[in-house]
């Protein structure tokens, strides 16, 4: 008999094909994102100004930046901001999509109009909720001609308000989406189980309240972990809307990082502030993707 | 009473449901209502915004600011209107979305019909790297794309969008295939088709709609992209969103807030026009975007 | 040496090992069933014969030629999957002749050997649609004509009936028998219906947890299973296995067991070897059909033993009628003609064919042989 134990050419060749397929792919990824994020710490602990300089420097970056009230205003304002928009989006996320589980007539035509922001760039939204909240010709300006001549509406120039113009614009871009989420979820529902219930005699309240809001648990997991990651990312929207003003009003960490390492020449505590928000997106990330993956296996 | 419960979910009274509809649309009206004002705006002379009502139609109906913002308006220093930025985002969108969808593919078709030990790892250090905050790669970036030559390019851009879309569309085909019966690829290659027969001739035939959802995410978000083109290509290779923003922030002369609608109504035009074609595959990636498959 | 030779083959996901030094030879023509609970590395076992999984260790050799490494497609074998997976964007004709694209050979010849297979199968009217516009038996029948047109030297089928409904299953599986009258060509066929692997059998190899428990002919698999693995998975409903102790009685062993009543009953063994267990635990094995109602017992056997016990529950299935009763502390059940007339708590004579009760050593759960 022929004995033919060695695995022919070909063979052997679809053997590695596929890795050879992935390999363009993972070492982009390897080098682009990795390999950049270890450069980016690297550069955090060195005394970079305009241009990458390797002067090992320690921590000293981390503890100016902790010193800069800028950064810790920043701070301040991605707390308030993240607060107001991930929970104003889930509610009104949340209510749209109850309410458009209603069996509602035109929900075809409702629902669309909800989502779309989600397909603007912020620059676009931005834009239009700049001019629209500026009191000069905007809503307060229309408000006057309406003959409601005491109507203020400011908050866009007011240094104590300006952050909440950003929540109102975020959320109605996002809340859509929102929104999308959780019909998806509520409709994954079984309906038996909501039968069951009514016939136990629980009222329209206490069904979502007992019942299918605790199923939408899931769903609720995945708007935080999408909407914070969001938060901590908003960049173009603080651009478009305020540009961080007045004064730093609406600065954010992503605009501090900017305007440290391109416009102040500060590169080394830019990276560290670049650090701190791809450690506090991890935190929350990695939990979340860890535990999808290892569901999927 | 039991077959009204079965047509009906929930049952709710009168008084609830005209709240639930009031509340429908008043929502409705706050989600049109920016749009409502840009699309208006953008159509009446800038005399009739300083000097009358931001909410009302426009008396005298012109399509000059849309005419300016497409071809004079001032953009940084140039009065080129947003015409050339227009034609750089087209050129930057199609390579990369085409890129990072083929490379997509051939990622999740790996990923879930030639398994191999840690592939999930790999598949999650692709996954994770979606979500990064680009502020930590903007640094050693720049300087690559200096090295390469390819700063303030277009090309540059095509890179930079191609290696961080790669992520999602990886995800996007991977949980596809994963419902794609492996039996039918183990059937090909009994029938003597190859690694890349079997994705071009069983693979790729049956994947119109994920294609369409990748096309679709892609785009939207590389012609969204502001950051990386603010980063990378500010100056005559600045991407739509840029010049966008740098027609809107100019502080010289007088505020067109006309033009700045118009503008930004083109800016959002290609996306918007996606949008309505096929929102469904939008929506179908945005919830597989929550990485739910 | 066989047509089809599996040699100490074993199969490891990372360090869990799935399948256990498999040692079978099929003869060429033969049809071998591999039958065993969902699991047991069946599927696991034919993809290695196919060459869609890697072997560990071990060699696999078809017609003399040893297939370690050779890509599916260079084996000359067709495999039929459970789901039939059908190329769901090319018709029937295109699915079948796939294969034939695929090493080179032109379109006429592939025209050819479509049509000859399309008419085997009568299924010439169904070669211009997609499989999506198919019923299952349709889809079952091109499924077999994509494996037929290569003409290959060992069919590999993979649970390729159990998508179907009930009516449909048993037609197809006539069919199939047929179909390897017919062609006489090597089958090698997975399975988990133990009744599947009887009827279409000339050989069987019974799986569990990655061991092959036994191979041989379905008659012996079903008269002397060698465990109680075997003997309790092969046959519905399933063999009875009651505990008893051996005694001897007039220098014959019997198998001594409790009834219901808490009385001892004395059933003669056939097997004189068994007198070695004398005073031993074993476990008695009796197939349901060897205990009947006295008039319905096996004319045939000289060595029918009567068994007076209570009646459990009695359900009439049509054609016969199943009997439970209490033995050994065990629900036992006894097969007996439709018209028997029973009811349950009478105390009744049964009748017990010892010629087919076989022993088990209750600790290795072997049979206790010859
Ligand atoms: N890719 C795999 N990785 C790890 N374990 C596997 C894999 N495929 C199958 N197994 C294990 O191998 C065993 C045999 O599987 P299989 O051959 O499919 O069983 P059967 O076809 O008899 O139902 C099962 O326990 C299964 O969990
Ligand atoms: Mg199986």
């Amino acid at each position: 008999m022929t004995r033919q134990g060695e695995t022919d050419f070909r063979t052997r060749l679809q053997h590695w094909l596929p890795k050879v397929v992935l390999s363009p792919s993972l070492a982009m990824v390897l080098v682009f994102v990795y390999g950049f994020i270890l450069f980016t710490i690297y550069l955090s602990f060195t005394d970079s100004r305009i241009l990458p300089s390797y002067g090992w420097v320690g921590l000293e970056n981390y503890s100016k930046l902790w010193r800069l009230s800028h950064w810790t205003t920043s701070l301040t304002n991605l707390g308030i901001y993240a607060f107001l928009y991930i929970t104003i989006c889930t509610a009104l996320g949340l209510a749209l999509a109850i309410f458009l589980d209603q069996k509602i007539r035109g929900e075809g035509a409702l629902r669309p109009i909800y989502l779309y922001p989600m397909a603007l760039s912020f620059i676009v939204t931005g834009t239009a909720w700049k001019w629209f909240l500026d009191p000069g010709i905007g809503i307060e300006h229309t408000m006057h001609l309406w003959g409601w001549e005491s109507f203020r509406f400011g908050w866009i120039k007011d240094r104590d308000f300006a952050i909440y113009t950003l929540v109102i614009a975020a959320v109605w871009q996002t809340s859509g989406f929102v929104m999308a989420m959780f019909l998806a979820g509520l409709r994954g529902i079984d309906s038996e189980i909501m039968k069951a219930a009514q016939i136990d005699g629980a009222s329209n309240f206490n069904l979502y309240r007992r019942i299918v809001i605790p199923l939408l648990r899931p769903a609720f997991l995945s708007a935080f972990v999408i909407l914070a990651h969001l938060a901590i990312k908003s960049y173009d929207l603080v651009i478009a809307l305020t540009g961080g003003g007045p004064g730093r009003a609406t600065e954010l960490p992503a605009t501090f990082m900017y305007s440290y390492t391109f416009t102040r020449n500060q590169m080394g505590i830019g990276a560290s502030s670049a650090v701190i928000m791809l450690m506090t997106i991890a935190a929350i990330m990695v939990p979340y993707l860890y535990a999808e993956l290892r569901e999927r296996k | 009473m039991m077959s009204a419960a079965q047509t009906q979910s929930v049952r709710t009274g009168h008084v609830t449901r005209m709240f639930i509809y009031l509340f429908l649309l008043l929502s409705a009206l706050f989600y049109l209502l920016p749009f409502f004002i840009m699309l208006t705006n953008s159509v009446k002379p800038l005399g009739e915004i300083t000097g009358g009502n931001m909410m009302s139609l426009p008396e005298v109906f012109t399509l000059e600011p849309w005419k300016a913002a497409w071809s004079s308006a001032q953009v940084g220093v140039e009065p080129t209107g947003l015409r050339p930025y227009f034609w750089n985002s087209i050129r930057m969108v199609v390579p990369a979305v085409f890129i990072s969808t083929i490379l997509g593919a051939l990622n999740g078709y790996v990923l879930t019909k030639w398994r191999f030990r840690f592939d999930t790892i790999l598949f999650g250090l692709m996954l994770f790297s979606c979500f990064i905050p680009f502020q930590i790669v903007l640094i050693p970036m720049a300087r690559i794309l200096g090295i390469l030559g390819l700063a303030g390019s277009t090309y540059g851009l095509i890179l930079v969008h191609v290696v961080y879309g790669i992520g999602f569309s990886t995800l996007y085909f991977r949980n596809y295939y994963a419902a794609f019966p492996t039996e039918l690829v183990r059937a090909a290659q009994i029938d003597g088709a190859r690694f890349f027969q079997i994705f071009r001739r069983i693979m790729l035939p049956s994947s119109g709609p994920i294609i369409v959802v990748c096309v679709i995410w892609q785009f939207t978000n590389i012609w969204n992209d502001f950051l990386f083109g603010a980063s990378f290509a500010s100056g005559s290779g600045a991407p739509m969103t840029v010049a966008l923003n740098n027609l809107v922030q100019s502080s010289t002369g007088v505020k067109e807030y006309n033009v700045h609608f118009a503008g930004a109504i083109l800016a959002a035009l290609p996306t918007l026009l996606v949008y309505i074609v096929a929102g469904r595959y939008f929506v179908r990636g945005l919830m597989a975007g929550s990485v739910k498959g | 040496m066989g047509f089809l030779d599996i040699r100490n083959v074993t199969k490891s996901y990372g360090r869990v090992e799935v399948l256990h030094r498999v040692d079978i030879s099929v003869e060429e023509g033969e049809f071998l069933v591999l039958v065993g609970p969902s699991g047991c590395g069946k599927s696991t076992l034919l993809n290695m014969i196919a060459g869609l999984e890697d072997i560990s260790s071990g060699d696999i050799a078809i017609n003399g030629r040893v297939v370690n490494g050779v890509h599916p497609s260079n084996r000359n074998i067709a495999m039929v999957f459970q789901s039939y997976a059908l190329y769901p964007n090319m018709t029937v004709g295109q699915n079948i002749t796939f294969g034939l694209e695929m090493h080179g050979v032109p379109r006429p010849e592939r025209e050819k050997a479509m049509k000859e297979v399309a008419e085997l199968l009568q299924i010439g009217q169904l070669l211009d649609r997609k499989p999506g516009q198919l019923s299952g038996g349709q889809r079952q029948r091109v499924a077999m004509g994509r494996a037929l047109v290569r003409n290959p030297d060992v069919f590999l089928f993979d649970e390729p009936l159990s998508n179907l409904d009930a009516k449909l299953r048993v037609n197809m599986r006539t069919e199939i028998k047929k179909l390897h009258e017919k062609l006489k060509t090597t089958i090698v066929y997975v399975t988990h219906d133990q009744i599947e692997a009887m009827t279409l059998s000339t050989r069987i190899a019974v799986m569990y947890q990655g061991h092959v428990q036994q191979l041989g002919a379905p008659k012996e698999i079903y008269d002397t299973p060698a465990n109680l693995f075997v003997a309790t998975f092969m046959g519905s409903p399933a063999m009875n296995i009651i505990p008893a102790q051996v005694v001897m009685q007039d220098d014959r062993p019997h198998a001594r067991v409790t009834t219901r009543d808490g009385s001892h009953a004395m059933l003669p063994f056939s097997q004189a070897n068994l007198a070695a267990w004398d005073g031993r635990d074993i476990l008695l094995g009796i197939r349901p059909e060897a205990i009947t109602d006295p008039d319905g017992a096996d004319r045939k056997s000289d060595n029918i033993v009567a068994l007076g016990n209570h009646i459990g529950l009695t359900e009439p299935a049509g054609s016969d009628t199943f009997v439970t009763m209490t033995l050994g502390g065990r629900d036992t059940i006894a097969r007996m003609r439709a018209d028997v007339s029973v009811s349950p708590g009478d105390r009744f004579e049964f009748a017990v064919n010892m010629d087919k009760a076989i022993a088990f050593d209750p600790g290795t759960e072997d049979r206790i042989g010859p």
